[in-house]
């Protein structure tokens, strides 16, 4: 789960992690109060997406920056309310672009330094790991490309801990002064603090900065959260923002399915991820455009197979329905009344193939053979992924 | 002798009274595992199907019945403090079902077993069988066939594709492993590999594989190595946007890494055959092993 950067902030602080004042506005109507937070000066305006490159991002009506910094506060209001309600694109948003709902507001911080400084899984030993750089500020993969030796990596034993040595260790690698070290300590306790104790994907801070008065504090947050572990974090769950969201993958994950809407037309309904994956690369290596990845789980009800359908369906860009099941938890014969089910509710009228096998496949077969409705079935997965690119050809 | 399990294992079960939990039970007891004892806290005392004794503890199930083995259906929320209690008590082989444990669970959990000698399976996985022999997990029994073909994934279902193409072909599986798709787990495509390559009864081996991580890589180094049996492969995603989580919580394209095109490099770089399609898999495995 992805959260804002006002959000990350807001974690920051709780954990001790030094940002700078900064306020939201949801509504024109709020602007006025975000700024009166801030002191005078400059005020950098931010449009909150789950996207990066905002700042060099454009709006649909021809605004360009979905970050900018005011000279005031009276400059802050009218990006404010350029930005609010519009639609920001960026290399990262995709071309529809993302609509910005939320401007947060913070004082200008003059850079002397920038850094970069992350927290998250290193899957290779099954440890959290830092990463810091003197590279902050700049794409860090182009940094790991281009300028590997830059790139500092210290595992953190899980059990243990971080431990203080290893935020002194990190400090004096990258070259802050004595009195940085202290607060980089006291920051990267905070940051590891809030990755461990909020069960955190990744928390990153690109650019990590030093001002020029000598404080340490995060300039940019990025936080994101390990999906397993929401059901403990009721706080972090609120945070949650359903406008940055699918509509289709909302509705799924109501009926604990696991949807991830694509680009193209021939959708998919498969028990397993690695079996629906697998789906959807073998419907483009015939030719086809896989619409959606989608897997039922192990044991789907008729109800949730329903509504995977209606899902799928309410897709517009569909035009044909590949339905791949190997049964091992997933019964054949439920997912065959499903499918009829699903039919009949739907009025389908887009090419449907049916593949089924493992776990009650006879009976599964059978209940599809007699029920009447304008089904292909399939033997092989690879049968059936070229049975339903040629009935979208014809 | 086959890898990890045979006719010999003394399976018990933690949420054997669970909705999942019991329906496996009784699958793995019908297929001829030999489920020796259940543990639910509370339950102890009861019987499984008025034949398998049922404990409060995995201490006391192990001590009353010799279990070597254990199936985790334990729900994600409590599934690593089931894992922590067999290694208390000291169970060699743990098989964890389980999807949706944390992340931060797990890490505690991996380093709880670098200090001792056993072997986790999984967790988010469908299991371990040898076929004839011994089922430890979710798959269909039906569709597996003793024989000479080992076979390590990632995945459940897809697993069963490469199982059933295997089968249909007149040949069979000595071990399948299924590693499961979290990006924290017990045993790693290497691990597994390494298994089935020192395993006489292993002539062949498939290697399923995904997006995320990079253990597919790691593996292949080895087989580059030090396996010369035949191995063939598939890697699932390669159409999969990146950024995304493609169900299994492992399954994820992180800027530069993990992406299938490279798993499917470093693979061919190593003298793996790879199938283009997750159809192609047993003819691709046939196309360098002559049975």
């Amino acid at each position: 789960m992805n959260i804002h950067e006002y959000q990350a902030k807001q974690l920051f602080r709780d954990h001790g992690v030094s940002v700078a004042r900064g306020a939201v506005a949801r509504t024109p109507a709020e602007i006025d109060a975000a700024l009166a937070q801030l002191p005078e000066g400059k005020i950098v305006v931010k449009s909150q997406i789950h996207a990066g490159g905002r700042g060099k991002g454009k709006f649909t009506d021809g605004f360009a920056g979905g970050v900018k910094i005011a000279a005031s506060a009276a400059q802050a209001k009218e990006y404010a309310l350029r930005m609010l309600g519009n639609t920001l694109v960026t290399h990262q948003t995709g071309p529809a672009g993302r609509k910005v709902q939320t401007i947060f507001f913070t004082e200008a911080t003059d850079i002397a330094k920038e850094y970069y400084l992350a927290v998250l899984l290193d899957r290779a030993t099954s440890q959290p790991v830092i990463i810091a750089s003197t590279e902050g500020g700049m794409d860090i993969e182009h940094v790991a490309e281009h300028m590997p030796d830059k790139i500092l990596r210290r595992h953190v034993d899980p059990a243990l801990g971080l431990r203080a040595f290893q935020g002194r260790e990190i400090g004096f690698r990258l070259g802050l002064g004595e009195d940085q070290i202290k607060q980089f300590g006291r920051l990267l306790e905070g940051v590891y603090k809030l990755f461990w104790d909020k069960d955190c994907a990744m928390v990153e801070i690109n650019p990590l900065i030093v001002t020029p008065a000598g404080q340490v504090e995060a300039l940019d947050a990025k936080v994101s959260f390990d999906d397993n572990a929401l059901f403990r974090h009721p706080d972090i769950q609120a945070l949650r923002d359903l406008n940055e969201e699918d509509s289709k993958e909302i509705e799924a994950s109501k009926f604990n399915l696991n949807y991830i809407a694509l680009d193209g037309n021939i959708a998919c309904l498969v028990n397993g991820a690695g079996l629906a994956m697998a789906t959807m690369d073998i419907i483009q290596y015939f030719g086809g455009t896989p619409a959606n990845f989608l897997d039922v789980g192990g044991g789907a009800t008729e109800e949730q197979v329903t509504s995977a359908f209606r899902i799928i369906l309410s897709d517009p860009a569909v035009k044909g329905i590949l339905v791949n099941i190997f049964g091992g938890i997933m019964k054949c014969d439920i997912i065959a009344r499903g499918v009829i089910a699903a039919a009949r509710n739907t009025k389908l009228q887009v090419p449907l193939v049916v593949r089924l096998e493992g776990t009650n496949v006879e009976l599964g077969r059978e209940i599809l053979a007699q029920s009447g409705l304008a089904l292909t079935t399939a033997d092989s997965l690879s049968d059936a992924a070229q049975k339903i690119v040629a009935a979208l050809k014809a | 002798m086959s890898v990890l399990v045979n006719k010999n294992t003394r399976l018990l079960v933690q949420g054997i009274t669970g909705k999942a939990g019991s329906f496996h039970a009784q699958q793995c007891l019908e297929y001829g595992t030999n489920v020796v004892a259940g543990v639910t806290p509370g339950r102890g005392g009861q019987k499984f199907l008025d034949r398998v004794p049922i404990f409060n503890t995995v201490r006391e199930a192990v001590e009353q019945t010799g279990a070597n083995a254990s199936m985790v259906f334990v729900p994600p929320a409590f599934a690593a403090d089931s894992l922590l209690e067999a290694i208390d008590a000291g169970v060699p082989l743990l098989v964890c079902i389980t999807e949706g444990i944390p992340v931060r669970d797990m890490l505690l959990v991996k380093e709880r077993l670098a200090t001792s000698s056993i072997r986790l399976i999984g967790p988010n996985c469908p299991g371990i069988i040898t076929p004839g022999e011994c089922k430890i997990g979710i798959m269909p029994g039906y569709i597996h066939r003793p024989g000479k073909v080992g076979i390590v994934s990632r995945s459940g279902t897809l697993t069963y594709e490469a199982v059933w193409q295997i089968t249909k072909r007149g040949l069979g599986q000595s071990t399948c492993i299924g590693i499961g798709g979290d990006p924290v787990n017990g045993t790693s495509h290497l691990d597994a590999v390494r298994l089935l390559n020192e395993d006489p009864l292993t002539e062949a081996i498939i290697m399923i594989g995904e997006i995320g991580g990079a253990a597919e890589e790691e593996a292949a180094a080895y087989i580059k190595a030090e396996v010369r049996k035949p191995v063939a492969g598939f890697i699932a995603g390669a159409t999969a946007p990146p950024g995304r989580r493609m169900g299994h919580a492992g399954a994820i394209v992180s800027g530069s890494s993990g992406s299938a095109g490279a798993k499917i490099a470093a693979m061919r770089e190593a003298g793996i055959a790879v199938a283009p399609t997750p159809s192609d898999i047993a003819d691709t495995l046939l196309s360098r092993y002559h049975p």
